[in-house]
């Protein structure tokens, strides 16, 4: 049986990745163990919570170059998505700069004065974080792969499917961008560079939508 | 585009799922495990399952089911009921809950909030308000509103969201199981007010009534618990009425 690693860096709960992977009957571990992780068929970096600390963390256990250096697929979740792009405004912290675009906070916001006079009146203005169910289009494969086509993250997932976020921050659009979500301005819902997979939504609790990523996440 | 959300509520007393009229005069409407898995199989945004249980069996008997839930539930769920510490929010959590409630404790104790919210994030915490008129005011109240405090809504309220929740979960306990509708007008205050989502709960009886919390009451999110637990309307039914209505709501693509 293939197994996953968790990884676990002390940001929070595991539990519902857990839970769907046994779901779907998949062999996982949750570890912290560089060489566990380095022998594990797929990696995946869950995370909740602040993207600074959750960097310091993630270099504090010594799990920055472990990561940087696998080779075999890995899904970055939420934060742990965060971590994989260049820079997060959130603590402003540099990350570990495999997707080649920056988070950056959701909504509108204006140094004092320069506001513009088409800004979105403050009446209509985004509930932040942005929680719930968002659609994702133009889902296509990214870059740098070598696999099939229909081995991807998006195989058998409609345009317009709704997944479910909880973030206040979001990565640019960029090349790696393989789905978008609008929240104010379009986002990477999902990027891709290589065997580098990353979801800004939770997979784990979007309904059957979430459950068939993963599966075809664990398929690759 | 964000979709409305639309939240069944479990009160879970004593292992079993009830639902009453103003929180008296419980029923018992089945079994949680089976009902949660249903209503997510259904299309539910998400489920909130709360604790009424009033002695200490009844809370471990809660906290297997939340781990039971945990385990077949594929979408997002916020547990709440008693929950007077950060310790109770951090076990909730290991048992596999999303989010937490708190009430009651939060107004004897603001603290509270800022506690769990620093340590488990804002995403992790939903305040639940109840609330009642006297006399044109809004009061907050505990203990099923039966006892009203000196809080006002609108500045408890800014409170909360100030001390990091994440989310406010707004009850009018006036409407609340009497399946008159939502007081509107002031859901829509509250969300204009508010810079975090707000879920309306208490007095859905029909399509209409929350087709209109989520239009003029612009509430993010509609929690109801006895329309769907009594059948008098199923959660496909109503996701389709509403978005037949031009409200966004999740539905199925295929």
């Amino acid at each position: 049986m293939q197994h996953t690693a968790i990884i676990d860096y002390g940001t929070g709960n595991l539990r519902s990745v857990e839970n769907a992977l046994k779901r779907l009957n998949a062999g996982y571990v949750v570890t912290s163990d560089a060489a566990v992780i380095r022998s594990a068929d797929k990696v995946i970096l869950p995370g909740v919570g602040e993207a600074s600390s959750a960097m310091e963390k993630l270099h504090d256990a010594g799990l920055d170059e472990v990561i940087l250096n696998l080779t075999r697929p890995v899904l970055g979740i939420c934060i742990g998505m965060q971590l994989l792009c260049e820079s997060s405004e959130e603590g402003d912290t540099a990350c570990l700069g495999i997707f080649r675009t920056a988070v950056r906070r959701l909504g509108e916001t204006f140094p004092p004065g320069s506001r513009p006079d088409n800004a979105i009146p403050y009446k209509t203005r985004l509930k932040i974080p942005e929680m719930g169910w968002n659609s994702i289009r133009c889902l296509r494969t990214g870059t740098g792969g070598t696999d099939r086509e229909d081995r991807q993250l998006f195989n058998g997932i409609p345009d317009g499917s709704y997944v479910y976020y909880v973030h206040s921050y979001a990565p640019d659009i960029c090349e790696d961008t393989i789905a978008i979500t609008e929240y104010g301005r379009p986002f990477s819902a999902a990027l891709r560079r290589g065997n580098f997979f990353g979801t800004q939504f939770h997979p784990e609790k979007s309904g059957s939508i979430g459950q068939k990523i993963l599966a075809n996440f664990l398929e690759l | 585009m964000l979709a409305k959300r639309i939240i069944p509520c479990l009160d879970i007393k004593d292992g079993v799922t009830v639902k009453g009229i103003n929180f008296t005069g419980l029923k018992d409407v089945g079994d949680p495990v089976e009902l949660a898995s249903r209503y997510a199989s259904d299309g539910a945004d998400e489920l909130v399952c709360l604790d009424i249980s009033a002695t200490l069996e009844g809370r471990k008997t809660f906290a297997a089911i939340v781990e039971r839930i945990a385990e077949v539930v594929d979408i997002p769920f916020t547990v709440g009921g008693g929950i007077a510490s950060v310790e109770d929010a951090g076990r909730l959590l290991l048992a596999g809950a999303d989010k937490v409630s708190v009430n009651s404790a939060a107004v004897r104790r603001p603290e509270l909030i800022d506690e769990i919210a620093s340590r488990y994030g804002s995403q992790f915490i939903v305040a639940a308000i109840d609330a009642r008129q006297y006399g044109g005011k809004w009061v907050v109240t505990t203990h099923s509103g039966t006892r009203p405090t000196d809080r006002e809504l609108f500045s408890w309220a800014r409170e909360v969201v100030d001390r990091g929740a994440g989310e406010i979960l707004f009850t009018s306990m006036d409407n609340d199981g009497t399946g008159k509708g939502y007081p509107c007008k002031t859901f829509a205050a509250l969300s204009e007010m508010l810079s975090v989502p707000v879920i309306a709960s208490g007095g859905a009886g029909s399509v209409e009534d929350i087709a209109e919390v989520l239009t003029a009451g612009q509430a993010d999110a509609a929690l109801a618990a006895s329309i769907f637990h009594y059948g008098r309307i199923g959660i496909g039914e109503l996701k389709s009425a509403l978005s037949s209505r031009g409200i966004p709501i999740r539905t199925a693509i295929s």
